[in-house]
């Protein structure tokens, strides 16, 4: 019979604790944001898809030179790169960088391979598309559009 | 289902998942119920097989790195750590003091935000909706001090052979220890809020109880092992990296119940911010990448490494033959023999006590499936 | 009221009718677009995010937009269901939620019908919900919806027990079934709940029960059930169920207020025969806001430990409540 009352007892307090809880949390200010119209800063260390880093100093722009050490290494194949010889240039010239962005797991290994430093991760994480080819991105037609 | 006639005509079958609320992912779980009773609940598997053992026995090693962080998506450092542990055991290779600690540091931050993640959709199995979207704001500290040094918030890809990829900044110890601090205030409102609450321990309290013995039998590993009183724990029984350095308890519960198992993973909430705080007073300096031979060849023989995982013990067993790529993998996942034990555990139960079984067996199908 | 409308052509009493339906209608939806509002948005707020936004000054017509989504929602009938049952089960569980409006004095003068057994009438009414629940569980073919069903047919038909007992007490002290006369009887500020506390809460509680309403929400369980016995609706079919939900709540504090707050009885205000109307709407949405706080804290109980809490501690105690106001009376 004890017991019947004290678990009346403990247990409606238990609730009132609880209650008063959320009530306190109703009182404080949100913690979201609206998130389309509002954004929170992203870290400069966030790793999106590759992109070539873009240096003025070389010809071409970047500093590709179209060694395929990434496009072998990539876990998930999804660099498809060639480069070809030009009469007058010496080593070799970049003419494709795709990247299929469906495909990449992001974990960095071809920035990490590359001999010259060419790639960087971006600081783009809202992808939108309608079909999966919006996704494969070119990264020599980026690089090359920022002039 | 023949023989459901044998058993009683009044029973019927029903099927929860592979989309249900509860079952969180793809889990499929076939009930045979009596009224309300479940009377044979029957996992089954493979919704989300991706065949991770196979992938890495055809690909050369460094390849599966990202593959490690794909199948326990809660605590993707902790597997990241197993991964290169095996291959450093195996080609001999020593990873630098400064990048053992950093491995520490990330590894535990990850349970941390496992344990929370998990603490809140427990309560979410049960009912309550609000206690989820605190513990998701204190996960999202850890998320954000994780990004800032990972590049990534969910599926890491940051340890490597012989050290991490990014060494670990000021801003990073600085941030890291303003949240143990943040954790440890916010504790005592979890204990007001859930453990104490009459209604969830009522529904916790005395449900799904195992013995040791049966822990045993099924392989239990983690939490849910040390709730019956075993204080079995990888990092105490076979110490890898640098935890033999730290001073932390192993907490145990005897009830062997649901809120056995409850009362262990918040209790380890607190000791890993103690090994946190440790390590960051410990921190070495030195270079966060040991020397590794640019094209590594896995030597012919056998490796095993075990880690602690916010669910129990992981193992991977690496066997090399010479080449780059591994000759056999194969992963010993805590969530797989963690879920064998449900059959017999929530045999005669009500279907709302299934719901909390399986939410204190803290499961993570994509790691089961793998 | 019927003096206003003496002068029209039509018979006084047919206007009047008419009047207090269409009043009773506006009453249960613009209960269940703010009620869905405050819903949402205090959800929100508990959890420390901001609820709707976008439609609106503050999400204000999230729920008109919501509305006009689920009516142009295409009726999903699944094959096997019972048709017929399964397109009347929103229908009966909906229609009589309108009843009670009718006999609820909202103020001295706003009251459709003022019945002697007007409490009778309402709790008949609303019990009818159980009835369309059930309907609705068995006539969808669905395991989930069908156990959602048995659990609120279960948990109703205890429920209803210490409800009644405490009403008991209430109607030992006044002697009548009149909703009118249960709050004339509190005139004065000589409230109920001051004298009887205890069965507040009792009732209270057993109106969150009714209602399924959580903690006791058994019946939808979303975590185990899917949806309960929702669980095959949608579109209008779902939203009719909305807003029975809303609406029975509504009535529940309604009772409560009139049982144990007085009604509509509060500081005087000018024209206090129409606006003390504001008196009983504030007490009835603080109840409703309490309900909706206590859903966003606790979890839900089993079902085994429901009628455990019935039958072990709201009847003995609704039971000794009856005893102890009988022996008082007498005294």
């Amino acid at each position: 019979m004890k017991e019947y009352f004290a678990l009346i007892f403990t247990g409606g307090k238990s609730l009132i604790i609880g209650m008063i809880i959320t009530l306190r949390e109703l009182f404080r200010p949100v913690v979201t944001v609206q998130y389309p119209r509002e954004t929170l800063p992203i870290s400069p260390n966030f790793r999106g898809h590759t992109i070539l880093i873009r240096d003025d100093e070389k010809p071409s722009k970047h500093r590709c030179i179209s060694c395929k050490m990434c496009e072998r290494e990539c876990p998930s194949n999804c660099i498809d790169l060639a480069g070809e010889k030009r009469e007058g240039v010496k080593g070799m010239v970049l003419v494709r960088y795709q990247l299929d962005f469906t495909k990449c797991s992001l974990c960095g290994t071809c920035v990490e391979i590359c001999p010259t430093d060419a790639l960087d991760f971006s600081q783009e994480y809202r992808h939108v598309g309608f079909s999966r080819e919006e996704f494969h991105y070119d990264l020599l037609a980026m690089v090359e559009e920022e002039k | 289902m023949t023989s459901m006639a044998e058993k009683g005509e009044h029973r019927y079958v029903l099927n929860m998942g592979p989309q249900h609320p509860s079952t969180h992912g793809v889990l499929r779980v076939i009930l045979e119920m009596e009224g309300e009773y479940v009377m044979d609940p029957q996992p089954v598997l493979g919704y989300g097989h991706r065949m991770h053992e196979k992938m890495a026995e055809s690909r050369s090693w460094p390849n599966f790195l990202p593959n490690a962080a794909r199948m326990d998506y809660l605590s993707a450092l902790i597997y990241n750590h197993g991964y290169v542990g095996v291959v450093e055991r195996l080609a001999g290779i020593e990873p630098t003091p400064r990048a053992e600690y950093i491995r520490v540091i990330t590894s535990e931050l990850n349970r941390l935000q496992s344990h929370l993640l998990w603490l809140g959709v427990l309560v979410l199995d049960l009912g309550a909706f609000t206690p989820i979207m605190y513990t998701f704001e204190d996960r999202e500290k850890i998320l954000d001090i994780l990004e800032d040094v990972t590049g990534a918030r969910l599926t890491y890809c940051y340890m490597r052979v012989g050290g991490v990829v990014r060494d670990i900044d000021d801003k990073f110890i600085q941030r890291t220890r303003e949240y143990i601090d943040w954790q440890r205030s916010r504790m005592p409102m979890y204990e007001k809020l859930v453990t104490g609450n009459i209604i969830f321990r009522k529904r916790v309290e005395q449900i799904g109880e195992f013995t040791p013995d049966m822990a045993r039998r099924f392989g239990l590993t983690g939490p849910v092992l040390r709730a019956t009183g075993i204080g079995y724990d990888i990092r105490r029984a076979e110490p890898y990296s640098v935890y033999p350095e730290f001073d932390f308890d192993i907490p145990t519960e005897t009830a062997g119940d649901c809120m056995a198992a409850y009362k262990v993973r918040v209790r380890e909430i607190e000791q890993s911010l103690r090994i946190l705080e440790q390590a960051l007073d410990k921190l070495p300096e030195g270079p966060c990448m040991a020397k590794v031979p640019k094209k590594l060849k896995l030597p012919a023989g056998d490796a095993c490494y075990a880690v602690e995982s916010p669910r129990g013990e992981l193992v991977y067993h690496l066997t090399g033959d010479g080449s780059d790529t591994p000759y056999r993998m194969k992963i010993r996942v805590p969530s797989f023999s963690n879920l064998s034990l449900l059959p017999e555990l929530c045999r005669g139960m009500l279907l709302s006590d299934l719901c909390a079984c399986m939410g204190s067996l803290d499961l993570v199908i994509p790691e089961i499936d793998r | 009221m019927s003096d206003v409308m003496n002068t029209g052509f039509l018979p006084p009493e047919l206007l009047r009718i008419i009047f207090t339906v269409i009043c009773a209608i506006v009453v249960v939806f613009g209960n269940a677009v703010v009620m869905g509002y405050l819903e949402r948005k205090l959800a929100g707020r508990f959890q420390r995010r901001p609820g709707p936004m976008e439609v609106g000054f503050h999400g204000i017509l999230q729920l008109a937009v919501d509305g006009v989504k689920l009516v142009g929602k295409q009726l999903i009938v699944p094959k096997q269901t019972d048709k017929a049952l399964y397109r009347l089960a929103p229908i009966i569980s909906f229609a009589p939620a309108i009843m009670p409006m009718l006999v609820i004095p909202f103020a001295p003068k706003l009251q459709g019908r003022d019945f002697d057994v007007g409490l009778l009438f309402i709790l008949a009414v609303v019990a009818i919900n159980v009835l369309a629940i059930l309907i609705a569980g068995w006539s969808s073919n669905n395991k989930y919806s069908l156990l959602g069903a048995m659990r609120s047919v279960a948990q109703n038909v205890a429920y209803e027990i210490p409800m009644l007992l405490t009403l008991l007490s209430v109607i030992l002290v006044t002697g009548t079934f009149s909703l009118r006369g249960i709050v004339e009887a509190q005139s004065g500020g000589a409230w109920f709940i001051f004298f009887m506390p205890v069965a507040f809460l009792i009732f209270f509680a057993a109106t969150l029960a009714e209602t399924n309403r959580a903690p006791f929400d058994l019946p939808e369980a979303e975590s185990e059930l899917t949806a309960g016995f929702m669980t095959e609706f949608s579109g209008m079919g779902f939203s009719l169920f909305f807003m029975a939900e809303y609406t029975y709540m509504f009535i529940a504090c309604s009772l409560t207020v009139i049982l144990f707050l007085g009604g509509w009885s509060g500081p005087p205000l000018p024209y206090g025969e129409y606006t003390s109307a504001l008196w009983f709407f504030a007490k009835v949405y603080a109840l409703l806001l309490t309900m909706i706080w206590i859903r966003w804290t606790f979890p839900r109980v089993r079902f085994d430990q429901l009628l455990n809490f019935c039958w072990k501690y709201l009847v003995p105690f609704s039971l000794v409540h009856l005893l102890v106001t009988a022996v008082v009376l007498k005294l």
